[in-house]
């Protein structure tokens, strides 16, 4: 498939987040790793060891920038020092696309520091496309959405999840940062076919793809980021590279974290869809 | 919706089944929030609930070790409760929640009680050092650009990183020894905590009380409490609180500092100025009298 605006990053290949416990590793040995993506809040301060380190990795690898509270589904206007704060980074690392999570999470000023579901109305989808663009247009850098896994559904809403994902980064005109494995969590938790998802988003605005692992419990799964990815995730994977082509991805683990040899190995499971990809396409 | 996400946990961290208007939580959730074929309205939402104290109360516990160790496990949970539901997050960063720690501790000291001085000591040191560890580092004044100056007229900047305390109690070696033994907090992410862990912590035993004067500041990206004299301290409080050098000087009469005053004050602030504690020059007026230099 070949690049446009949005999956524009083939080449990009299998990255990993960037955790404190790695930091000695990845410093000391410089592992070869296509990319990192960096939680942008952590960095955003205004010194100290958080942007040594920051620099120092830049010095050697690429990164990307993914942020938790841009909170773009949330009703209030954009703050605009946390914009200022998120720009001069963006500077720094030069981020070539930066994504965050298709959520509200914040009120009145006061953050909840989590990624809440949305009502997935057209009234919602007009306001948050709207604030992606007004944050676009402040970054000045690329965005992207990404669907996050949820455990309530509202009665209000009048579409599908991928419905309103469509809805939102149509109106936006921005890329969609696929997360398979929170396409997973909610199609067990709100019992809908997570294929039906995949085949349903745009592939041609999906600039990267995350995968990442759970936690099953009796009544409904959790996005714990704390497992390896399982094979119904990486079926959901595949499928997805079947419709967007090559495409960056990234493995998340954040909690009960591992070396960091398990981690970029456990990402890296994900060249052999890629080549499977490739051989099917010389193939035919 | 957010109400009853960030309202407080029930016992057993379970939501609670009263809504603020008394009518029972379950009818007013089921207006909002659809029921699965194993989930009602309640159950759901109750999931978000407990992830959102979870996730600030691990927070919470990875920022104070130190108040966890004097308080102990049960009543630190309290207080983390209390303050928590009192004064939640206004910031983007999980950095900044106990921003107003100190001053809830100050307000409602019931919640720390008998350990009153001790626990409003130590979430004092533990903030500074919050800020110490990333705050902004302006370029450092040198000693070579006070030459010539009037004492009279120049205040000097410290940096944004740097924080005077004045406590009551000698905490601060017990607080470095409990970090060594703790992790740095967690990194912000998306990802739900399944629950809310933490180690077992070692309670405070023997802090010693009396006058403890420190300076909380970064040093080549690590954070460092240094032990003032109390004419330092005096010194140090003036110029932060904006007094020429000349008047800060002054704020020294009548104490006793051994040996040669001059030659003292000479020592510290070629001391101070090493450590990059100066950032700026300002006359009285507060107009930078010279430019800042880039290192």
């Amino acid at each position: 498939m070949p690049a446009n605006a949005f999956n524009n990053f083939t080449d990009y290949g299998i990255g990993i987040g960037l955790r404190v416990p790695h930091y000695d590793h990845i410093l000391s040995k410089k592992p070869t790793v296509d990319w990192f993506e960096i939680i942008s809040e952590n960095f955003m301060c205004d010194g100290g060891r958080p942007l040594k380190v920051l620099d120092q990795i830049l010095e050697q690898y690429r990164v990307v920038q993914h942020g938790v509270s841009m909170y773009f589904g949330s009703s209030e206007k954009l703050n605009r020092e946390h914009l200022k704060k998120l720009k001069r980074l963006v500077k720094r690392t030069n981020t070539p696309w930066l994504s965050d999570h298709l959520c509200w999470g914040s009120v009145d000023g006061t953050y909840t520091h989590d990624l809440l579901p949305m009502p997935y109305t057209f009234a919602a989808a007009k306001v948050t496309a709207q604030r992606i663009r007004e944050a676009r247009d402040f970054l000045e850098v690329p965005i992207c959405v990404e669907n996050v896994s949820s455990y309530a559904e509202f009665h209000v809403s009048e579409m599908t999840e991928w419905e309103f994902l469509n809805e939102v980064v149509e109106r936006a005109d921005c890329g969609i940062l696929l997360d398979v494995n929170n396409i997973y969590v909610s199609s067990k938790n709100h019992s809908f076919n997570p294929f039906d998802y995949v085949n349903g988003i745009p592939a041609n605005r999906v600039a990267q793809i995350h995968i990442a692992g759970h936690s099953k419990f009796q009544k409904h799964i959790l996005d714990t980021h704390d497992h390896p990815v399982i094979d119904p995730v990486w079926k959901l994977y595949e499928r997805a590279i079947q419709r967007t082509g090559k495409t960056a991805t990234l493995l998340e683990w954040d909690d009960r974290i591992p070396t960091f040899n398990e981690v970029h190995d456990e990402a890296l499971k994900a060249n052999q869809f890629i080549k499977r990809l490739e051989n099917t396409i010389i193939k035919a | 919706m957010a109400a009853a996400v960030m309202r407080p946990l029930a016992r057993g961290d379970k939501m609670q089944i009263k809504w603020i208007d008394g009518r029972p939580t379950k009818v007013v959730i089921n207006q909002f929030i659809k029921p699965n074929d194993r989930m009602n309205s309640f159950e759901r939402l109750e999931i978000y609930n407990r992830q959102y104290w979870f996730r600030i109360r691990q927070c919470f516990y990875e920022d104070y070790p130190g108040l966890r160790a004097i308080l102990g496990d049960k009543r630190f949970e309290r207080l983390a409760d209390a303050y928590l539901a009192r004064y939640p997050s206004q910031s983007f960063t999980l950095r900044n929640l106990g921003s107003r720690l100190v001053k809830f501790i100050e307000d409602e000291p019931r919640w720390v009680s008998p350990h009153n001085q001790l626990a409003l000591d130590m979430a004092r040191l533990e903030w500074a050092h919050t800020e110490a560890f990333d705050n902004e580092a302006r370029p450092p004044l040198k000693t070579d650009n006070l030459i010539g100056l009037d004492a009279a007229k120049i205040c000097l900047q410290l940096q944004p990183h740097f924080t005077l305390l004045e406590l009551k109690n000698k905490i601060d070696d017990f607080l470095i020894e409990l970090k060594k033994n703790s992790g740095l907090r967690s990194e912000a992410s998306n990802a739900m905590e399944q629950n809310c862990r933490h180690k077992k912590m070692s309670r405070a035993h023997g802090l010693k009380r009396r006058a403890n004067f420190l300076a909380v500041h970064r040093y080549q990206d690590l954070v460092y409490y240094k032990q003032l004299e109390p004419g330092q301290f005096r010194l140090l409080s003036a110029l932060h609180n904006g007094a020429t050098l000349e008047k800060a000087c002054a704020e020294l009469a009548g104490l006793k500092i051994p040996g040669n005053l001059g030659e003292s004050i000479q020592k510290w602030f070629s001391s101070w100025a090493a450590l990059g504690w100066f950032c700026s020059l300002e006359s009285s007026r507060g107009k930078p009298q010279i430019k800042k230099e880039k290192i």
